[in-house]
Order: structure tokens, then sequence, then C-alpha cells
């Protein structure tokens, strides 16, 4: 598989406090790259780093030929081939979802507004919201922010989308509606990488993991790899926290059998 | 009170009502020119400038109008600039207003959440653009009350213009009462043409506030 998104010895700091140590990975084109880990363990500043939305202190990023530096040149080429939705969708209030979706094309990619709102509303219908077209960002549902946070991302046609936690904020039923989506997509062969808490989702979704820790990578492998047979033993103990076991039962099983 | 009195008098109000507006509606849309440019310096905190603008904020904030009038007025001069009292009430106006004006679109901007821009700027819309399409709008929805306030503030301060000799509305009527002692009538035709001027404004302004908080974008 071609190499798509590439971070070599990347190594990022908040002051005292480093989020990401001396970090390598690689994105292959085609790829859906889960990255889970405790909370504070940089996978959000490591999204934010691929698309230079935070400095980073040293090592190389680079999409494709490009380096991913946030210098003022390029800077923009690169935020245009890589789509970002956020954990809290971030639309803008103030636009109708269809001017959400169809401001960044046009504005920065210079397209044509009958070919972009074609696009748009081709998108809308595929994730069922094509009727919501001229409403405002208040008058919809988290689960439907969300899926047009995503479709806003797609239709700059990205190489590359990442996914920040983005069904975080979302009730169970609407939490479904936007995974679907991100399934599809997955399905139809985008590159995408994906922090997530969702270990079901991650499972059905991912081709490769990352588990990610103090900002380096404790373990990486296939999805199946990760989760049936987890190599380490901070990965074992993470995936446990995900798992119930009732006491009631427990206690009752070992009333049968002792 | 004697209307004939007011009716004769109408005329040279009228004629000072049009200076106070053509002064007040320059020197007010400067005001919103500078107080923008300041309000971004400071929000994009822009070496150097920055200070400079947080000095010219708190100084012109802090000194009464007249003050600053007087120094344009007479104390330009002694270094060699010969301003017209006009162009100094409009430039003195400019300033203190632009002071104000600053810290409201500041605060504007600043209660806009960080993520939009960030959000804005990951699809590929640069510094300049992410202002103007997505900041920009959202702090003005913010802003809209404290500005509004600041117009009606600036129109009323242009009542110390009589002191650098212009003919405004005060100046009129202290005048005419100077010369013909109708205290009444005169001060009557003040307050009547302030709120000739006041009242629309203030109108506007409680209307485009209804109008924004009834598009009420915010989520």
């Amino acid at each position: 598989m071609e190499e798509l998104l590439k971070l070599e010895h990347v190594t990022k700091a908040f002051g005292e406090n480093v989020v990401l140590n001396d970090l390598s990975l690689t994105v292959h084109q085609g790829e859906v790259l889960v990255i889970v880990g405790p909370s504070g363990c940089g996978k959000s500043t490591l999204l934010r780093c691929m698309n230079a939305l935070e400095p980073i202190q040293s090592g190389k990023i680079s999409l494709g030929d490009e380096p991913v530096d946030g210098s003022k040149s390029n800077v923009t080429k690169i935020r245009q081939r890589i789509g970002m939705v956020f954990q809290s969708y971030d639309l803008f209030p103030h636009k109708t979802i269809l001017e959400n979706i169809t401001l960044a094309p046009m504005l920065v990619q210079k397209r044509k507004k009958g070919e972009v709102t074609e696009e748009a509303e081709r998108l809308l219908e595929r994730v069922g919201l094509l009727e919501k077209k001229n409403n405002y960002p208040r008058e919809l549902s988290g689960g439907q922010k969300q899926r047009t946070a995503i479709v806003r991302a797609l239709c700059m046609h990205p190489e590359l989308l990442l996914f920040d936690e983005v069904t975080a904020a979302l009730d169970p039923e609407m939490v479904r509606e936007v995974l679907d989506v991100m399934l599809e997509l997955a399905e139809s062969g985008s590159t995408m990488v994906i922090v997530t808490h969702e270990m079901q989702f991650a499972k059905a979704v991912a081709d490769r993991v990352i588990f990610l820790e103090h900002g380096e990578i404790v373990e990486e492998g296939t999805a199946e790899a990760f989760f049936e047979h987890p190599k380490t033993e901070r990965a074992k103990s993470f995936l446990n926290t995900f798992v119930f076991d009732s006491p009631k039962r427990k206690a009752s099983q070992g009333a049968v059998t002792g | 009170m004697n209307w004939t009195v007011i009716i004769d008098y109408i005329p040279a109000f009228r004629e000072a009502m049009l200076l106070t507006l053509r002064i007040g509606w320059m020197g007010i849309v400067l005001a919103i020119v500078l107080g923008l440019a300041g309000a971004l310096i400071r929000y994009y905190h822009v070496p150097v400038l920055s200070q400079i603008v947080k000095i010219y904020i708190e100084v012109f904030r802090n000194t009464p109008l007249l003050v600053q009038l007087f120094f344009i007025y007479f104390g330009l001069p002694k270094i060699g600039i010969k301003l017209t009292a006009e162009f100094c009430g409009t430039l003195g106006l400019a300033l203190l207003g632009g002071s104000y004006m600053a810290e409201s679109f500041r605060s504007g901007l600043e209660a806009v959440p960080l993520i939009q821009s960030e959000s804005s700027l990951s699809l590929g819309l640069s510094r300049m653009q992410t202002f103007w399409h997505v900041l920009l709008p959202q702090a003005l929805e913010i802003s809209v009350p404290a500005l509004v306030a600041n117009v009606i503030f600036l129109l009323k301060e242009t009542s110390v213009f009589s002191a650098i000799s212009l003919m405004d509305l005060m100046f009129t009527a202290k005048d005419l009462i100077g010369l013909y002692y109708k205290t009444a009538e005169c001060l009557f035709l003040l307050v009547v043409f302030y709120l000739i001027i006041l009242l629309p404004v203030s109108i506007a302004g409680s209307f485009l506030e209804r109008r924004l908080r009834y598009a009420g974008f915010g989520d």
C-alpha cells in the first residue's frame, strides 16, 4: 500500500508537559487506522498535529511529498487535502446546513456554486439530511449535526479524513447513525484516522489499531490481533475496562462450581 | 414659553443639527474602522502593535473628549499642524470612539469559541477568510448591543464641540441664550433636537438586536 501520511520522530510538548514522545507512524492509502488509549494519552493532539493545528517541537510530518509544518505557503493546501471532524461538530451557527457545506469548496477551491450545491445535496441525501439543507445547525440534533460535519469535510474531496472522538458527545441512538456513515465511508475505500472510545465500532471498522499511552505507541496491530490477542499487559488491562462482569452472576457461578 | 420664538429659532437649530450629524457620522464611521483594526491587532496579539493599541485605548478611554479636543485644536498648531475645527471635531470623536469600539469588538471576537476558527482552518480557509466568514459574523452578533450603545454615547459627546467653536446644537443654544435670554425656548429646542438625532438610532439599534437574536444562530 502506498504511504499517504507519515510521522517521523514527532515530539510535541505543551511547556514542560510532553504529549507526544518521539512518535512515528504511517497511514497508508485506503487504510482505516483507529487510535485508542486512555484520556490524556495524546490521541487528540496527535490528530491536530496531522493537519498542523498544533505546531510540533521536533520530528517531521509529511503528506505525500508535502511537509506538514504549518508554514504559511502550504498549510491551506495541506488542510484542503485533509478533512477533519471534531467532537463538538463545530458547524458555523450563522450559516445554514447547505451554506456550511458549500462555504469552503466555493471559497477555497473556487468551485462553481451550482456544482458544489449539487454535490452537497447528493451527499446530504446519502446521510439522510437533504430536507434539513435550509435549516440552521441549532435546529438539528447532535447526530444530525455530526453527519453534517462529516459531509462538510467530504465535500472538499479530502485524501485523508480525521475523526476526533466524533461520537463522544452523542447519545447511543445518535452514535449509531454517525458510526453507520463512517462504516460506509470505510467500505468505499476512504483513508481514515479515527480516535474513538467505541471499541465495538473500532473492531468493526479498523484495518489497523494503535494503542497510545503517554504519547507513545504501546501496541500496534491489525484489528483482530489487537482486540482478540493483545500482546502487552497494558493493552489487556485497557481493553478489560470495557468488559463488565456482574458481581451477582460471578457469585452464583462461584456457588455452583465451587 | 413663546412658540413664535421657538419657530423662529428652528432654522438655526436645524443647521446646528446638520453639523452635528455630519461630524458625528464621519467620526463614528472612522471610529468603527479604527476600533475594528484595534480589536484585530489585540485579538491576534500582533507583536508591538498590540502594546501600542493597548496604550491608545487606555489613554483615550480615560480622558474626557473635551481635553482631547483641546489637545488637537489648541495643541497641534503649536507644533505646526493646523487643522479646521470641523476636522478636529471629527478626529477627536474618531479617536475616542475607536478606543470604545475596539474593546466592544474584541469582547465579541473573544466570545466566539476558538474551535470555530479551528474548524474553519481545518477546511482549508486562510486566516483572513476565517476572520471574514466565520469569526466576524458571530462576533458582531455578540457585539451589536455594545456597539449601538457606543454610537449613542458618541453622538451625545458631540455636545462638547462648542468648546472648539463648532456651531453645533449646544453652541447654538448657548449663543442664542446669551443674545436674547430666551432660555426656556432654547433648552426645549436643544432637548427636542437631540432626541430627533438619537431616538432613531436607539430604535434602529434595538430593532437590529432583536433581529439578530431572532435569527439566533447560536446553538
